[in-house]
């Protein structure tokens, strides 16, 4: 399972770095979700992967998953949730003041 | 147990949602709310820097969770010395845009309460996690406040300053998610004694963690070479949140200058002095940098973003000395630097108001009327920025070289300083000139509406080069207090006993 989550983790922040550097905005858009994705699924498996342990004190656990880790992971998804909608309004902004969809607004398609 | 120290950061908090219930159409309302608010967080800070003058440190654990299980916020000299530098920048670039530019958006003051409110909160708190969230929100506020006013040259430079900064927020999420996996802990004191005692097998684990923080905060401080967002930025936004965001690079600075001697300081074990060997060469780099860019800018506002990034370079050569004299003279330059820069933000537009299509580019154009008046703050302003005697920038490279003299990279820093501090004046001598000196009378087809009264404009200008001379004036005490700051910064352990000890002190 570990091999598995940080393959997952490796792949998604690859994908994300490679569109990030991409010359369009949806893929820049897009690139930044896939980071967003990855930091997620990181910071959640900093508490270390644990299946069917209770996150909070219950009578007769054998053992316990961090609580912590979902706590960021939400405050995580939240702003990065609200960053990307904020990010794509502001390419339909730059596509339609800038007339085309390059980051620098210069090229032509 | 005291609340004075989480006053700074609901304040502005506040002051934000109760403007958004004023509504929009009530502009007087909200002009006058906010420079109300504004002028509260001053007192406050000032309060709260006279609470901690003597060296004790305020701890503040929200909802009494003890550290390091809750969060806490903590204020020490150095917190209450960042406060009182954003409250009065705050104050003077909130003057400047009530007499008009707010008006260009329907959410400028909202989005300049939440904006101080992410910067409080940045300074004020003792929690890796809770610093990204304070990180999130002032930059969140910082993308509306660039966007204010539209234009196309502005979205694209908001395009590339909101893209970069969510990049940097997803490295700053994969570092403290490494230290939280490595050490189980968030709390900045409980890391720094987490960081000291780790096993040797797990130290390049966080040294890799606080280098990818080092990244982060060398994003946010603007350091080479991530410093390529910033001239866009600034020199694209509208007058009065280009002045507010003369503080924003010095957040990175301070966050260097808050983690790394607390965490991976002398005493951290496999992880000690972690930035040392990165510090000093980068500020140099930056600084020179900064200074050809000025020299190469071809318009003002541009200038005085690349002036900006000179600044930083100076202020983290300062820190990266790694002496207490040296952050001394760095904390006594970083409220210099930033009042100065945000003075020749201002001037900038006000110069540029007067001259039409010209704008702010470096064109010989019509006189500036009135020139007597705008030549004269420009003239000291430049002086300002640019560190000569007798005004508070030349004391604080003074200062800084004074530090410097056992350094074993004296020479470079020598030389790095003095040749950006000619190049910089160089660049705003030809600005100057251009200017004020050369006006052609044949450019005057380029047709200027009507001007507002100068008085008007040029005050918070006044006022913010008056704050230099305060600095200039009464530099010994406040490089004694600087001095006051950098020792407690030095030495953790009354940092880690105040917190991690609450009750333990009488």
């Amino acid at each position: 399972m570990e091999l598995l989550v940080a393959l997952s983790v490796g792949v998604l922040t690859a994908c994300g770095a490679y569109l990030v550097l991409r010359a369009r905005t949806f893929p820049v858009v897009l690139g930044l979700t896939f980071l967003s994705y990855a930091v997620n699924l990181f910071l959640f498996a900093m508490g270390r992967l644990v299946v069917g342990r209770p996150p909070v004190i219950a009578a007769g656990a054998a053992g316990y998953a961090d609580p912590v880790p979902q706590a960021l992971v939400l405050t995580a998804i939240v702003i990065s949730f609200a960053m990307t909608a904020f990010v794509i309004v502001l390419a339909l902004k730059a596509r339609a003041e800038l007339g085309n969809d390059h980051v620098d607004g210069t090229h032509e398609p | 147990m005291s609340h004075w120290a989480i006053m700074p950061v609901l304040l502005p908090w506040l002051a934000g949602i109760l403007l958004l219930l004023v509504g929009r159409n009530r502009l007087g309302w909200q002009r006058g709310a906010s420079v109300v608010a504004t002028l509260v967080q001053l007192g406050l800070a000032l309060a709260l820097a006279a609470e901690v003058g003597d060296g004790d440190i305020l701890v503040y654990a929200l909802g009494e969770w003890p550290a390091p299980f809750g969060i806490v916020l903590v204020a020490d000299r150095l917190a209450a010395w960042m406060l009182v530098v954003t409250a009065l920048l705050a104050l003077f670039a909130l003057l400047y845009a009530i007499r008009g530019d707010d008006a260009a958006g329907p959410h400028f003051h909202i989005l300049f309460q939440l904006q101080l409110f992410g910067l409080n909160g940045a300074f004020l708190t003792g929690d890796l996690f809770n610093l990204f969230v304070f990180f999130e929100i002032l930059l969140i506020a910082s993308y509306g406040l660039l966007l204010h006013g539209g234009g196309r040259k502005r979205t694209r430079a908001g395009l590339h300053f909101v893209v970069v900064n969510l990049v940097g927020s997803s490295l700053f999420l994969f570092a403290v998610g490494t230290l939280y996996g490595v050490l189980g802990t968030l709390n900045m004191a409980d890391l720094a004694a987490k960081v000291a005692a780790a096993p040797a097998e797990s130290a390049p684990l966080v040294r890799v963690a606080g280098l990818l923080l080092f990244a982060v905060f060398a994003l946010k401080a603007a350091l080479l070479p991530f410093y390529l967002w910033l001239p866009a930025a600034y020199g694209h936004a509208s007058a009065p949140v280009a002045a507010l965001f003369a503080i924003m690079t010095k957040v990175g600075a301070y966050s260097i200058l808050r983690v790394y001697p607390l965490m991976f300081g002398p005493d951290a074990g496999g992880s000690a002095r972690l930035i040392e060997p990165w510090l000093l060469p980068l500020a140099l780099a930056t600084l020179t940098v900064g200074a050809l860019g000025a020299l190469a800018s071809v318009r003002l506002r541009q200038q005085v973003a690349y002036l900006v990034v000179a600044s930083v370079g100076s202020l983290l050569a300062g820190f990266g000395l790694g002496s207490a004299e040296g952050v001394a003279a760095g904390l006594y330059y970083l409220p210099h630097s930033t009042f100065a820069a945000a003075a020749l933000f201002l001037l900038a537009d006000v110069i540029a108001r007067r001259r039409g299509a010209l704008d702010d580019r470096l064109d010989p154009g019509p006189a500036v009327a009135p020139a007597g008046v705008l030549g004269g703050l420009f003239f000291i302003a430049a002086v300002a920025v640019a560190g000569l005697p007798p005004l508070s920038g030349f004391l604080g490279k003074f200062l800084t070289l004074r530090a410097a003299l056992g350094h074993p990279l004296l020479p470079w820093i020598m030389a790095t300083v003095l040749a950006a501090g000619l190049f910089g004046l160089i660049a705003l001598a030809r600005a100057g000139s251009l200017l004020f000196f050369r006006p052609l009378a044949s450019r005057a087809d380029v047709g200027t509406e009507r001007p507002p009264a100068v008085a008007e404009e040029a005050l918070p200008v006044i006022g913010l080069l008056l704050l230099v001379l305060m600095l200039t004036l009464w530099a010994g005490p406040l490089a004694d207090a600087a001095r006051e700051i950098a020792d407690q910064v030095l030495e953790p352990s009354h940092y880690l006993r105040a917190v991690l000890e609450p009750g333990g002190r009488p």
